[in-house]
């Protein structure tokens, strides 16, 4: 796992990302490129994320909006939303999380194969939102439960605001900044 | 049927009926103990063939709670409500989902989360929240320490 050692997560998230990493040194009859496999493998994995259908309530809608014909997330690279998290790479947590929803998210997350990201879409997953006050029942955060990539503002927040969340997760992935590898790295 | 000779009607069937005016559909106030008699008498008199509950819900008034029920007639088209005063303490109510099986979720979302005693329910148990929860949520008086963040 590689963050350049002379550009910080930030700059390199704000920069227009490059079609393939590497540089290409032209020689006679073609040209040879020059890589970092953890680059190429970062930038194939941000390329080709498969969510968890996973929808607790009303950012559900918008989320299968995105997905459908009009937003067509699958332009950037997300596709195939799978009904298992054995096969799912990006779990979007699209609505409230109640104390009783807690333990399946969790279980849901652990059964996810690595590398697995986590976008907490909207007011109630980033954190309860309009459940914050005077609820019995709802978690103020889905990162109480488990590690969030990418939040979302918003109540829905529209499918321009998810496919922002998708493309700043893709950065993330290609500059090495995602929780996971970040924890991958520590070890 | 019109709202006028349905109460009418009602008039007739239960004399000591009490309504509540101002709302859209005629309202009857009942006593707890007489519910059970009512909702067969509302079912099984022909002309009322009071067929489908709708809503059953109960509402914390801090000095009682209050029962109420929308009942409707898929053949008459006509709708009444019905609403009973329930002891705060005691919160205690015949099963209606003898009558109308709908009732047997109804009465348990309520007794989840108002804990009414519904007698001789088949099934009173909690619906949405966890078996071991210990509380009344929706009460006005709940407080819920470790959860609660209050505005």
């Amino acid at each position: 796992m590689s963050v350049s050692d002379n550009k910080d997560p930030i700059t390199i998230e704000s920069q227009q990302t490059e079609p393939f990493p590497g540089d290409v040194h032209p020689t006679a009859g073609g040209g040879i490129v020059i890589s970092k496999l953890d680059e190429v493998i970062n930038w194939a994995r941000s390329n080709s994320l498969w969510p968890l259908i996973f929808g607790t309530s009303c950012c559900a809608i918008e989320m299968m909006s995105t997905a459908a014909a009009k937003y067509d997330w699958s332009r950037f690279g997300f596709e195939v939303a799978r009904a298992t998290p054995r096969q799912a790479d990006v779990i979007i947590i699209a609505g409230t999380i109640v104390n009783k929803m807690a333990p399946v998210l969790k279980r849901l997350y652990d059964q996810m194969a690595d590398p697995k990201y986590v976008i907490a879409m909207g007011a109630c997953a980033t954190s309860g939102g309009p459940f914050f006050y005077n609820t019995y029942s709802v978690v103020k955060g889905a990162d109480h439960i488990i590690p969030v990539d990418v939040y979302i503002a918003g109540c829905p927040p529209r499918p321009e605001a998810l496919i922002h969340a998708l493309i700043t997760l893709q950065e993330r992935i290609k500059s090495g900044a995602t929780r996971e590898q970040i924890k991958v790295e520590k070890f | 049927m019109h709202n006028e000779t349905l109460k009418s009607m009602l008039v007739e069937l239960v004399p000591l009926a009490v309504f509540e005016e101002g709302s859209e559909w005629p309202t009857i106030m009942i006593e707890p103990a007489s519910w059970k008699s009512l909702a067969l008498l509302l079912t099984t008199t022909p002309a009322l063939q009071f067929d489908f509950l709708f809503c059953l819900t109960c509402v914390d008034w801090k000095t009682h709670l209050g029962m109420v029920f929308h009942i409707t007639s898929t053949l008459h088209r006509h709708t009444v409500v019905v609403k009973a005063k329930l002891n705060r303490d005691h919160p205690e109510i015949d099963t209606v989902s003898d009558i109308w099986k709908t009732a047997e979720f109804h009465e348990r979302e309520v007794y989840d989360l108002f804990g009414v005693k519904f007698l001789k329910h088949p099934d009173l148990r909690r619906l949405f929240l966890t078996d071991d929860y210990v509380g009344w949520p929706l009460r006005k008086d709940f407080e819920d320490a470790v959860n609660m963040i209050k505005l």
